[in-house]
């Protein structure tokens, strides 16, 4: 089953008509159609869409509301709109400082991640030296291992530099654990680019650094927006690494904050603020994803199927 | 295009590798050696005791039960996901190909479909975990709400707490979040394939059935099998131990009845302080992982098709 040549773009062609076709015309084919079997389809595709929109829509539905209503009549909307919630996550349950900490965390340990990863991506694909292959299969192994494993003993290397609960100690190891993927995703993707400029750049006299900096990462930047999506959205999201890195009250990241506030015994009973604080929580990745919706299905899909 | 060049890959190379050696695959050797000793974590000194840990660890009824229900993520959770995204994909790319006159498009809407079931995947998994954990509070929870109100009020179930369903639970909210992902990768998957296949099987008058048997499951083989590998990948590791961390009493439900390795290697490392026998279990995790992995290879392979 091998075709050489590309297929014809078919579907433009068959399209074409389409437009002319009656009403009538349409409404006789769709009755052809095997009618339960549609009926049940149609049916499992909606029931999906609304199981995986309505928990969200009833989270910000919730946020708004007070805590007596959220318990007697979940499924009603808020008597008025109860911005006090927010506004108490916000400040009372150092949603503020959760916020302030992941960007910090995620804005050095993403670039650093780009910067790092383009750098030896760039080095493996494009340099023949002894020791290139083993060093690429190094950092790619790397995505295969349980984390976990290496995380008891990880804590104590922290410990020892004097890393533990620290904001910089936990970006050297988003870094560090998000360079096997970025280094195979990007060492494919320099593998694409074309010689010719980077070899021009160099005759011209520009050192191999300036090379990089200047013309080949420039041209990387498709490969750089994938990768750093999927970086971003790993290490926003990132729970068991900050868990067991950074016990810190004071430095910790959204996600550990949100699950603290809701086992901690001080905040029980402050549903609402909890339901607050867990959209305002939400509210940043899922206007993200709307806004940028290509970029962030390519980014995450290139990963899986390269 | 000599001059310079190893001064040149040194300095590239050294500031990842030196990142990459220290906190990833240092502590991973030391894991494998700490596992042959009797460190507790809290003070430096240790003593060798050879296999001590390992011996320990098969008479462990908690490791074996956390085993089990790591394998039913690895296994069971794969299968139902990639399952429903296959049927998904299928409906949302050429499902509906009879009604436009086109002939391969999807069922009305698609494109709709595939931003909303995509959005789960963005969430951390941990503002899902509290999400569902609050659906599941079997008395103020929206589930038992609605089933009360629906007339269903006898059927009120203790969800996480009650011990045979506890594990399932957390496996429908992993579910929940990830069909969306593999929806979105087989769609483009199923882009690549060419539509004169369809045509040519739409003109034999194939099915739906059969259409999806023999040309889009066949050639989508490769990102199946990939994809099965990664999300076994997760629900062994990171995805299943902030879920069931997050979620469950305990954690680990109620008689251990949800406890999966990684959250074990997690309890008995920092909860009762033996650094030792968590590497042993982190290790007894690598080898089903990395087993795992090379059998899903293995079967997997077919003879491959190109087009």
């Amino acid at each position: 089953m091998k075709t050489t040549d590309t297929p014809p773009p078919v579907d433009r062609i068959e399209d074409r008509p389409r437009v002319t076709k009656t009403a009538a015309a349409r409404k006789k084919e769709k009755s052809s159609e095997g009618g339960v079997l549609n009926v049940f389809s149609h049916g499992v595709l909606i029931l999906w869409a609304i199981m995986v929109v309505l928990p969200l829509l009833w989270a910000v539905m919730t946020s708004f509301k007070d805590d007596d209503s959220i318990f007697s009549s979940p499924w009603s909307l808020p008597d008025k709109l109860h911005f006090e919630n927010w506004s108490r996550a916000w400040s009372q349950a150092h949603m503020s400082d959760y916020f302030g900490n992941t960007l910090i965390v995620v804005g050095f340990s993403l670039v650093g991640t780009l910067v790092l990863g383009s750098m030896a991506a760039y080095v493996l694909a494009r340099f023949d030296f002894p020791g290139n292959r083993f060093i690429y299969f190094l950092f790619v192994g790397g995505m295969s291992f349980p984390v976990m494993l290496a995380l008891v003993p990880l804590f104590y290397v922290l410990n020892n530099m004097r890393l533990l609960n620290t904001l910089p100690g936990l970006i050297l190891v988003y870094i560090a654990y998000s360079l096997p993927f970025t280094v195979f995703f990007l060492t494919s993707f320099f593998r694409t680019l074309p010689t010719s400029i980077a070899e021009a750049a160099f005759v011209d006299g520009a050192s191999h650094t300036r090379t990089f900096f200047q013309i080949m990462l420039p041209m990387a930047k498709p490969g750089l927006i994938s990768v750093g999506i999927f970086n971003f959205l790993g290490q926003w999201n990132q729970y068991m690494l900050p868990t067991v890195l950074n016990t810190d009250p004071d430095k910790k990241v959204l996600s550990q904050g949100l699950v603290e506030l809701a086992t901690s015994q001080g905040y029980k009973g402050d549903w609402s603020g909890l339901f607050a604080g867990l959209v305002m929580a939400m509210l940043p990745v899922l206007a993200a994803y709307i806004i940028f919706q290509r970029q962030v299905v390519q980014g995450l899909t290139a990963g899986a199927l390269k | 295009m000599q001059h310079g060049k190893y001064r040149f890959i040194v300095g590239f190379l050294v500031a990842p590798l030196a990142l990459y050696a220290i906190f990833v695959i240092w502590p991973f050797i030391q894991a494998i050696y700490y596992s042959f000793t009797d460190w507790t974590g809290l003070s430096p000194d240790f003593k060798m005791v050879g296999f001590a840990n390992y011996t320990r660890m098969f008479d462990d009824d908690i490791f074996w039960k956390s085993l089990r229900h790591s394998l039913v993520f690895a296994l069971l959770l794969p299968l139902v996901t990639l399952s429903l995204a296959l049927f998904f994909a299928f409906m949302l790319n050429v499902g509906g190909r009879r009604r436009k006159g086109a002939a391969i498009t999807g069922v009305r809407g698609s494109g709709f479909y595939k931003i909303a079931y995509f959005f789960p995947q963005v969430l951390s998994i941990a503002i899902v975990a509290l999400l569902f954990q609050f659906a599941y509070n079997p008395n103020d929870g929206v589930i038992n709400g609605t089933l009360q109100a629906i007339g269903l009020g006898s059927v009120q179930p203790d969800w996480l707490g009650d011990p045979n369903l506890a594990l399932w639970c957390v496996m429908a909210v992993l579910l929940w979040s990830t069909v969306g992902f593999f929806v979105v990768l087989f769609s483009a998957g199923m882009a690549s394939i060419p539509k004169d296949f369809y045509e040519a099987a739409l003109l034999d008058g194939a099915s739906r059935f059969t259409t999806f048997f023999k040309i889009t499951l066949p050639l989508l083989w490769d990102t199946v099998q990939s994809g099965w590998v990664y999300m076994g990948i997760l629900s062994l590791g990171a995805e299943a131990f902030a879920a069931v961390q997050i979620m469950t009493v305990g954690p680990g439900g109620p008689d251990y009845s949800t406890t999966v390795l990684p959250l074990y290697v997690y309890q008995s490392a920092f909860r009762d302080a033996n650094a030792a026998y968590a590497t042993t279990i982190g290790v007894a995790l690598l080898v089903v992982t990395l087993l795992f992995a090379a059998i899903v290879m293995r079967l997997g392979r077919r003879e491959r098709l190109e087009y």
